[in-house]
């Protein structure tokens, strides 16, 4: 991977202005500082609302920034006019949630429009879509009309459509977000051939952590338009710090008991319950086992889920401990020498995971 | 008072009538299709967040529209005399009449072209501007086309008004059908020529809506 930025935010702020009654003025890039390296996919994920979208729309200057500099390939595009702009986003290619196709035109029409307006002779524009739809897998479907191909397909479309021009950036706005399950999996394949074969740097909002875990090298997390954390995917993933990322996280592996869970698990199991976070480096599960068979305490898996981030392992296992409390506390203290261990307490003596997500508790404990 | 009616005398009237109709109708809708397209479109595109936003325009095409199309049309033609005698020279006729229906027709259109583009997906002009389309080329190459259909439909639904229009201009002698049917039927207690100018205007608006939904259908692909 090249580090030579091909997007940098610098103090970049976005303002919509309320109307001045019924809307309020929203700060939806607040003062953000990031850079995007040549050749990565890069990630920003968040809540809705967030100010993701608005993020990216700054790069190609959709909208225009308020403050700051958003510098791309060397040019900062608040500096740029009109026909420099122009210029620029033929250079950038972009996909939507919602594919947004012109319906009016056939697969190869649409393909064919962004070759059109960068003023390809026809000849060359035919050949350049004949290649693009053999590379998205769409080579029979040149002469339908959108509204005859599935969601996936029309993804295919977009994409096709964002490298006509040959771009070296490509943005996906929540390009899977409208899709099932198996067809987002073969739009990310997609995304992934075209960064891998093509070399062409991705920058992908989301607010599915599935398609950062499977598609990005590195990841900003944002909420309420700043960029609360940011770095390799394992690493921001796998350690989330803010709140924010340890609940995107959490809602996303489903790896730790949500607070009605707890309350069911506490009925069953009364003891002493604590969570053990499962990371490739620290400790692993078999430190864990390491640890049971060292100490003279039981620990039955009560709740748990490991998954990879980055093709690297990482979740948590939820034990209830049975023992001397005294050998419960060298045990714990053992596990917490390598690892996140989060004491869950007991039902007499319940403790709250401050970064619970799910249903809430129905009453009393927890 | 009924008396055998004399269509030898009536109908080559009746084929006057119709070409006056036909004429009124389809100078007024050729005027209105290119002034009601360029206007909808402009008002569309200068609204607030719109591709050419441009308040002052947007005020003073939005005011017009709105200060014209309410006036009902019997008056609106009356009104339109003193300016319809300063461009045509002359207040009563067919000619005469075509300017104020014009008019109406193009405000009309104005605005179902703007309603038409407002249901247009906002999508699809952002995915047009992303790939470094200039204003004008998004107008032509993705509003108009992306919303061919209901602008069909648009046109097929103000041809119909125009007809309508055509019947009321008869007051300043601009004949057509329907001073036909008011003058030889009416006036004259003849319901049967009322009723012969009612099926020939009843016939004329089903071929043009016929028409209309034949080509949208071919212009909506969905």
């Amino acid at each position: 991977m090249s580090t030579a930025p091909i997007v940098s935010f610098r103090d970049t702020v976005k303002v919509f202005p309320g109307d001045g009654r019924r809307t309020a003025e929203v700060r939806a890039v607040d003062g953000v500082t990031l850079d995007v390296h040549a050749g990565e996919v890069f990630g920003v994920i968040g809540w809705s609302g967030a100010g993701k979208s608005t993020l990216v729309r700054l790069v190609n200057a959709l909208e225009p920034a308020t403050s700051g500099q958003v510098v791309v390939d060397g040019q900062d595009v608040t500096t740029l006019g009109e026909a420099q702009l122009r210029r620029l986003r033929a250079g950038i290619g972009m996909i939507f949630q919602q594919f947004n196709l012109l319906s009016s035109r056939t697969v190869a029409g649409n393909v064919a429009y962004p070759l059109a307006v960068a003023g390809w002779p026809r000849a060359e524009r035919r050949a350049r879509v004949a290649e693009l739809l053999d590379f998205v897998g769409l080579a029979d479907k040149a002469r339908q009309y959108p509204a005859q191909l599935s969601g996936g397909q029309k993804q295919r479309v977009g994409i096709a459509r964002a490298l006509a021009t040959n771009p070296r950036l490509l943005l996906a706005d929540e390009a899977t977000s409208a899709l099932d399950a198996e067809t987002t999996q073969g739009v990310l394949d997609l995304l992934r051939r075209v960064n891998r074969e093509l070399g062409i740097t991705v920058v992908v909002i989301t607010h599915e952590m599935d398609v950062v875990k499977y598609l990005c090298d590195r990841v900003a997390v944002m909420a309420d338009g700043k960029v609360v954390e940011h770095g390799d995917v394992y690493d921001v993933l796998a350690r989330p710090e803010h709140p924010v990322t340890r609940r995107l996280v959490g809602t996303a592996l489903r790896d730790r008991p949500s607070p009605a869970a707890l309350e069911r698990l506490r009925r069953r199991h009364p003891g002493r319950i604590v969570t053990v976070a499962v990371r490739e480096d620290g400790t692993s599960s078999h430190d864990l086992t390491r640890a049971l068979r060292e100490h003279p305490v039981d620990g039955t898996i009560v709740y748990g889920g490991i998954t990879e981030i980055a093709e690297r392992p990482y979740g948590s296992l939820t034990l209830e401990l049975d023992g001397e409390p005294a050998h419960v506390e060298a045990f714990l203290a053992d596990l917490a020498r390598s690892t996140t261990v989060l004491d869950l307490g007991t039902a007499a003596d319940p403790l709250a995971d401050p970064d619970a997500v799910g249903p809430r508790a129905t009453g009393g404990a927890a | 008072m009924n008396r055998e009616t004399d269509w030898e005398y009536l109908l080559p009237l009746l084929g006057r009538a119709v070409g006056e109709t036909v004429q009124m109708v389809g100078i007024s809708l050729a005027l209105a299709a290119v002034l009601g397209l360029v206007m909808g479109v402009a008002v569309y595109v200068t609204r607030r967040g719109g591709v050419l936003a441009n308040r002052a325009v947007f005020a003073v095409l939005n005011v017009l529209i709105n200060t014209v199309r309410p006036i009902p049309f019997i008056i609106f033609v009356v009104a339109m005399g003193p300016v319809v005698m300063l461009v045509v020279g002359r207040t009563i006729g067919t000619e005469a009449a075509i300017l104020p229906m014009a008019i109406m027709a193009s405000v009309a259109f104005a605005r179902l072209v703007e309603q038409a583009l407002v249901a247009l997906d906002p999508g699809v002009v952002e995915a047009a501007r992303a790939m470094g389309a200039s204003r004008w080329r998004v107008i032509w190459s993705v509003l108009i086309p992306e919303t061919l259909g209901p602008l069909v439909l648009a046109f097929t639904f103000l041809t119909v008004a125009v007809i309508d229009m055509s019947a009321v201009v008869g007051m300043i002698g601009a004949g057509g059908l329907g001073d036909f049917a008011i003058r030889h039927g009416y006036q004259r207690f003849n319901w049967e020529v009322v009723w012969v100018a009612v099926a020939l205007i009843v016939v004329l608006v089903q071929v043009v809506q016929l028409l209309g939904n034949m080509l949208a259908r071919r212009a909506l692909r969905r």
